[in-house]
């Protein structure tokens, strides 16, 4: 992982720039991603954290064209190397998807259609975006690709039915699928959440070795600390629908900045600490059709005043590639100019 | 393999129950069916002889086991009425049946399925939100009419307007190659309702599944979805149900057959009823319930020919 | 099969629920959800009215059920005669009136005296399980093994044809898919915790049935009813129409049917108002259990 203060150069394969994506229910528009700004630079891994509910997959949705009705991108753009993907056809928007951009989910159980080949699914993805393509050619290609992500005998593996694969198994075709067409841009939306420990660590070693390979970048979606600080190099904190604290990896834990991060960081058990029981953040997630006048988490928040519960705070620096939304740091930071 | 053998097995269990139950049901009447056969002013000596030959003095096990004896070696006695071999009336009445409920269930499965699928498209559309949810509304309000029509109303109307009103087809019988449509219709109509249901809510349902996103993330475009990752799912559950509508159709049969005059089973059990004849009703019933299980042991196989989860594991 | 698409559909719907905060208590009641659904309040609208038509038949029937005009046999519909008269110049209208009473009788009575035996049967079978269960269970496999209108009609052919008998013939074959559904119910909530618990602290069997497994039943139970009701009047005015279910004089609307059809061509309104009669019934049936679904029980979808 690099350590070296350095500027990023500008060279974003996605820039997310204020990204609005609700949910219009019967009682109101639900905003679950509210004015999201997220850069992913050219073979990067970053990481989104957040509580469940908080918008991270709801953003990752948004811009793979994956929101289900009632939901839908209000506005923002979403820039893959400078085109707009936000506003795209779903004509358009499909060939990007699945080829450009790919995503693994969260469940490899119900992720995979249980009546079809594993095998066929994932050379789908090849014969959809290559046409040019021959059905033993992506199968071929398929097979090398379930080499590569470490199948064992992955030719009598291609024609296995998911029920037949445990559960890593499956999480490393999704993986296969996901990379077979050598995307720029790949999004995982815990990835391992629903995996053991040890297969969790094969699969994130895993990603990890493609993108050095492959020189893709990597958005991993997670709530775990541990996944992000083995993983990012960079990581964006939201809550409610909002980001809430952005910063290098390291930065981020060493100088956390915003009190929900802390409250996060907090929560991590640890071996060997003292403490006799596990901290929590205290209270509940504000309703989004409600949202708080004031800061959302000020009603959490053991530093909340009454400023916090009347006004929203801004996005302010605190240093070079660290930016936290909180009052705290008026005084030593100043406002991040249109946050990047 | 094993799977379908057991299967087979549990049906044999529940076929004997069924003849059993039916020859019980059948002969806990009050009087004697020879009094039913002969008239009430036949002499008790005649009467006593009939019985005898009929063999109603032995216990009622022993008839049984005698019933299903026979029936093995395909003799289901002689109806009272008509005063031929049951097998042979069956036998003449049967490929109507079956010919009837083959035409009824190619209609009301194809455009069962098919306006599901309409149906579940318009549902999810999000352009054209206005039409196409008032076609979804339309096509399931139809559905539902259809599913709520009793099958003699439905042979009614389809009889006075398109036979008599309009006349395209014949009114009655079952002899001219038009003749089965509008039995097949009549019949149809509910189940094409039933299956109509079943596909669009099964359709929805899969298609909020997560292989779904998996397919639209690949770049899998809608039409792609549906008909290469949904559809296959979707029909699992409709495959159930059509096993289910095997046996409402054969109950519907009965009703068509009469109203059209078609020589089938379902009319031959109204006659064995309406004339107190015991052996044809009993006949009819039994082979009534042999196809609907013959049917259900097809859906059996077509399910897990769809659903390799389940083949498998046989 | 089953199971895996309950998982499925809670998952997103707590999705959608964390989405949007909805776990903090601002759920519908179950009475604004049917509301909600227009077409569930019109039906029960249209069966109340159904219902007051038939309790008081006397009062709003122009004429009798029985009442001959030999004047006007066979007329066209008529202000006099709003759906017109019948061969023995009956009064149609006041017929399909009369009619209404059994039909709401038959698809009421026998359903609640089936769902009696199923719930029981299903109850039994689940909570007990071994040779009772597989008893019971084949038996329900034997009645549904029988396509539904031929073994109404065995029974009928056993109990002679006759309007008590149809309910007695409906209440006996209808319960094997209540007892099936019961029984389900009962195996996944015997294994729950707090049942378990009953059992530890030495609450007796029956007790248990009553208290913890039935009422988790209630809402699939309600949904089942209103299904259930509309199938046994269409089953009721089969038979009539076959001609072994009510006899003559009485009132039936499959029985009108069967009396009009020879008259199909020239005086179709005798058997068309009475199928529409029918259907309007089992329609508002349908469409209030659809909607009773909806609300109460997400998951009978495929049953």
């Amino acid at each position: 992982m690099e350590m070296k203060e350095q500027v990023r150069e500008p060279d974003f394969v996605l820039e997310i720039r204020h990204l609005r994506s609700s949910f219009f229910t019967r009682r109101g528009e639900v905003p679950a991603v509210n004015d999201v700004t997220i850069q992913v630079p050219r073979g990067k891994i970053i990481g989104i954290v957040g509580e469940s509910g908080c918008g991270k997959s709801m953003t990752a949705k948004s811009v793979m064209g994956l929101l289900k009705y009632p939901g839908r991108v209000v506005s923002g753009e979403i820039l893959l190397e400078g085109r707009d993907i936000a506003g795209m056809k779903e004509r358009e928007l499909r060939k990007i998807c699945g080829n450009e951009i790919t995503m693994i989910f969260q469940e490899p159980m119900t992720s995979l259609n249980p009546v079809i080949k594993v095998g066929k699914q994932v050379s789908e993805a090849l014969l959809l975006h290559h046409r040019e393509l021959s059905r033993a050619q992506a199968r071929e290609q398929a097979i090398e690709m379930f080499r590569k992500v470490g199948i064992n005998e992955p030719e009598k593996r291609y024609d296995c039915y998911p029920h037949e694969l445990s559960g890593g198994l499956r999480q490393r075709v999704m993986i296969a699928m996901a990379m077979v067409c050598r995307p720029k841009l790949l999004i995982a939306d815990e990835p391992t959440t629903a995996l053991d420990v040890t297969i969790e660590a094969q699969i994130l070693k895993l990603m990890k070795q493609l993108r050095d390979e492959i020189g893709m970048s990597i958005i991993i979606i997670t709530h775990n600390l541990g996944v992000v600080a083995e993983l990012c190099d960079y990581v964006y904190v939201m809550y409610a629908g909002k980001i809430m604290e952005q910063a290098e990896t390291f930065e981020l834990f060493d100088h956390t900045a915003h009190p929900y991060t802390k409250g996060l960081m907090d929560s991590i058990p640890r071996i060997g600490s003292n403490a006799e029981h596990l901290h929590t953040i205290p209270g509940v997630v504000p309703n989004l059709l409600h949202l708080p006048k004031g800061c959302l988490f000020s009603n959490r928040c053991p530093y909340a005043d009454d400023r916090c519960r009347q006004e929203r705070p801004e996005l302010y620096q605190v240093s070079q590639q660290h930016c936290a939304r909180c009052f705290l740091l008026e005084k030593t930071g100043e406002e991040a100019e249109a946050h990047g | 393999m094993r799977i379908f053998l057991k299967r087979l097995a549990g049906m044999l269990v529940v076929l004997v129950g069924v003849v059993l139950l039916l020859f019980i049901m059948l002969r806990i009447i009050p009087g004697s069916p020879v009094t039913t056969l002969l008239g009430e002013r036949a002499s008790q000596q005649v009467i006593d002889r009939m019985t005898e030959e009929l063999g109603l003095n032995d216990p009622l096990f022993m008839q049984f086991l005698r019933y299903v004896g026979n029936a093995l070696h395909g003799d289901f006695g002689t109806s009272y009425k008509l005063n031929r071999p049951v097998s042979a009336l069956i036998m003449s009445a049967f490929p109507n049946t079956v010919r009837l409920s083959i035409f009824a269930a190619l209609f009301a499965w194809g455009v069962g399925i098919i306006a599901g699928i309409i149906s579940a498209i318009c549902k999810n559309q999000q352009r054209f939100r206005l039409l196409s949810s008032l076609i979804d509304r339309l096509f399931m309000g139809g559905a539902l009419v259809g599913v709520s029509m009793p099958v003699f109303m439905t042979c009614l109307f389809l009889q006075y307007f398109l036979a008599y009103r309009v006349q395209l087809f014949p009114l009655s019988g079952f002899d001219q190659p038009l003749s089965v449509v509008l039995p097949a219709i009549a019949l149809g109509w509910n189940s094409a309702g039933t299956v109509a249901r079943m596909t669009r809510s099964s359709l929805l349902e899969v298609m909020q599944a997560d292989y779904i996103s998996t397919a639209r993330a690949k770049g899998r475009g809608s039409a792609g979805i549906i008909l290469c990752h949904a559809l296959k799912n979707s029909m699992l559950p409709v495959v159930t149900m059509m096993a289910l509508q095997i046996s409402s159709m054969l109950s519907g049969a009965v009703i068509t057959e009469t109203v059209f005059g078609i020589n089938g089973i379902g009319r031959l059990a109204v006659t064995a009823i309406q004339s107190r004849d015991m052996p044809l009703l009993q006949g009819t019933v039994i082979f009534t319930t042999i196809l609907v299980m013959l049917g259900n042991l097809a859906a059996d196989t077509l399910y897990s020919v769809l659903d390799p989860r389940i083949r498998r594991e046989g | 099969m089953e199971e895996k698409k309950m998982d499925l559909s809670q998952s997103q719907q707590e999705d959608l629920a964390s989405q949007i905060g909805d776990e903090n208590g601002v759920k519908d009641t179950l009475l604004e959800l049917l509301l909600h659904n227009k077409l569930a309040v019109f039906s029960a609208v249209v069966i109340l009215i159904i219902a007051l038509a038939a309790i008081f038949a006397p009062v709003v029937a122009p004429y009798s059920f029985e009442e001959i005009d030999p004047m006007a046999r066979l007329s066209p519909p008529s202000a006099t005669h709003i759906l017109g008269t019948d061969e023995l110049g009956r009064d149609v209208f006041s017929r399909l009136i009369y009619g209404s009473r059994l039909s709401l009788l038959v698809g009421i009575l026998p359903t609640l005296v089936s769902m009696f035996i199923g719930v029981v049967l299903g109850l039994v079978s689940g909570y007990f399980g071994g040779k009772v269960d597989y008893v019971i269970m084949r038996l329900a496999d034997i009645m549904l093994a029988f396509p539904s209108l031929l073994l109404a009609m065995v029974v009928m052919y056993t109990l002679g044809s006759s309007t008590i008998n149809i309910f007695v013939a409906l209440a006996l074959i209808n319960w094997a898919s209540v007892a099936r559904v019961v029984r389900s119910h009962t195996l996944s909530l015997k294994e729950s915790e707090y049942v378990e618990a009953a059992r530890s602290i030495g609450v007796s069997s029956g007790i248990i049935m009553l208290r913890h497994v039935l009422p988790n039943c209630v809402p699939s139970l309600i949904v089942l009813f209103t299904l259930n009701v509309p199938s046994a009047i269409l089953s009721e005015s089969s038979l009539s129409f076959l001609g072994i279910g009510a006899q003559r004089p009485a009132a039936s609307w499959g029985l009108m049917v069967t009396d009009g059809q020879q008259f199909l061509f020239n005086q179709p309104w005798l058997c068309l108002a009475p199928c529409v009669a029918i259907m309007i019934v089992v329609l508002a049936f349908n469409f209030l259990g659809d909607g009773l679904r909806d609300v109460l029980d997400p998951y009978m979808k495929n049953q």
